[in-house]
């Protein structure tokens, strides 16, 4: 029965990571990855609370799946997001002050992100508590790397630091890349390089099928 | 009437042009790619998010004073939420009852709203900077506008740019980015016309 459709656990957890990417696959929850890329402390602030809020709710969906009516089921999905958001909210408030302010706004606005909400109503609705938390953990580490790669190529660009470590000096830099319009240069030219890579690796898949 | 009009009018013009919602501080991304292939939805989705953020605006000003009052400030992310729900809902219906037109040309992208973080961003802008009750409005006008502004200006530009001829591997997605970041360098120049 677990194996219903062909979905072993790992293969759940996995399938977020690149194949079904939130961030440059379904291209969904794009505010935050835009918004706070600025450099690679926020990218990594804002990918883990989004991790835990995706894992913790899907986990909790998925439990109370079968005593909610089908009418409200979007209300219903919407509130436990925002408990749990207002949960992470108040953590990282108590915790990590200073990450709090630099995120601002962006926080709160986790319960409006697609991601989870998206994940509750095409996974933890039909699928069991295990594997729907799987699938939220496979999912928020997709949507981690994804952020934490413009963060990384953010930063980088503009103060040629990764994490504060100075990687070349400050003259080097470009400093478009961290105003606004850089955060869509960026992960337009990423997703133009997936694009070609992917485009890359099935022509040689179709080459070695030719020759075998 | 403390404000004076002119800094109220600052206000609206620094959200609309240079704080705008869609290019510089990235709310409302979803929409702002899922409905921009054309300029019809375009302007249909702008004509929705207008009603829908003015009207959540001024009601979430309103509710949370309640909430302050009550010592409740922590439920305020639930609540507005399910205002903002509840409000797509309500606007939904009366569009419905009295203009079936409008109803039929905004489709889907109603409901839809619910989950547009720029809705939800601007209630907690307004929040944040504790703006009083002109502020608020005048606040929430200028970056509904600004909504709208961007994504018909994106909209007419990806119209064009689909009948082009683009390198393949930038074909869709990427290239739509690409054009949002030369935009974006635009409304850039905005920045130097309002110190608020």
């Amino acid at each position: 029965m677990a194996n219903q459709n062909g979905e072993t656990s790992l293969s759940v957890l996995t399938s977020g990571w690149i194949k079904q990417n939130p961030t440059f696959v379904q291209v969904l929850g794009l505010c935050p990855v835009l918004a706070v890329s600025t450099n690679a402390e926020n990218a990594l602030g804002m990918g883990l609370a989004t991790l835990g809020v995706l894992a913790i709710s899907n986990l909790f969906i998925s439990f109370v799946r079968n005593i909610i009516p089908n009418e409200i089921r979007i209300p219903v999905y919407i509130s436990i997001i925002a408990a749990f958001v207002t949960m992470v909210n108040l953590l990282m408030h108590g915790y990590t002050y200073n990450l709090w302010v630099s995120l601002g706004i962006y926080i709160p606005l986790i319960v409006v992100n697609c991601i989870p909400l998206g994940r509750a109503e095409v996974f933890a609705s039909k699928h069991g508590p295990w594997k729907s938390f799987l699938d939220g953990l496979g999912m928020g580490i997709g949507f981690l790397g994804a952020i934490m790669l413009l963060g990384i190529t953010r930063e980088l660009f503009d103060a040629g630091t990764i994490f504060g470590y100075r990687i070349w000096p400050s003259a080097y830099n470009v400093f478009v890349v961290a105003l606004p319009p850089g955060a869509f240069l960026v992960i337009g030219l990423y997703m133009g390089l997936f694009r070609y890579i992917g485009k890359m690796r099935s022509q040689k898949k179709v080459e070695g099928d030719e020759s075998k | 009437m403390n404000a004076n009009f002119g800094e109220l009018f600052a206000l609206m013009f620094s959200a609309m042009l240079v704080y705008n919602f869609l290019l510089s501080r990235f709310l409302g991304m979803c929409s702002f790619f899922g409905v921009s292939q054309k300029i019809d939805t375009a302007v249909g989705m702008s004509i929705a998010v207008i009603f829908v953020m003015v009207a959540s605006g001024i009601s979430a000003w309103v509710l949370n004073l309640l909430l302050i009052a009550w010592n409740l400030e922590f439920l305020q992310i639930l609540v507005f939420v399910l205002v903002i729900a509840a409000l797509v809902q309500f606007i939904e219906i009366f569009v419905k009852k009295t203009n079936p037109v409008l109803y039929n040309a905004l489709g889907i992208y109603l409901p839809l709203i619910t989950t547009n973080c720029a809705v939800l961003g601007v209630v907690l802008l307004n929040l944040n900077q504790s703006y009083d009750l002109m502020q608020t409005i005048f606040n929430t006008v200028g970056s509904a506008l600004g909504y709208a502004l961007a994504i018909i200006l994106f909209a007419s530009i990806r119209e064009r740019l689909s009948i082009d001829e683009l390198p393949p591997v930038f074909e869709g997605m990427p290239a739509a980015f690409i054009t949002a970041f030369v935009l974006s360098m635009g409304f850039i120049a905005f920045s130097g016309m309002i110190k608020v």
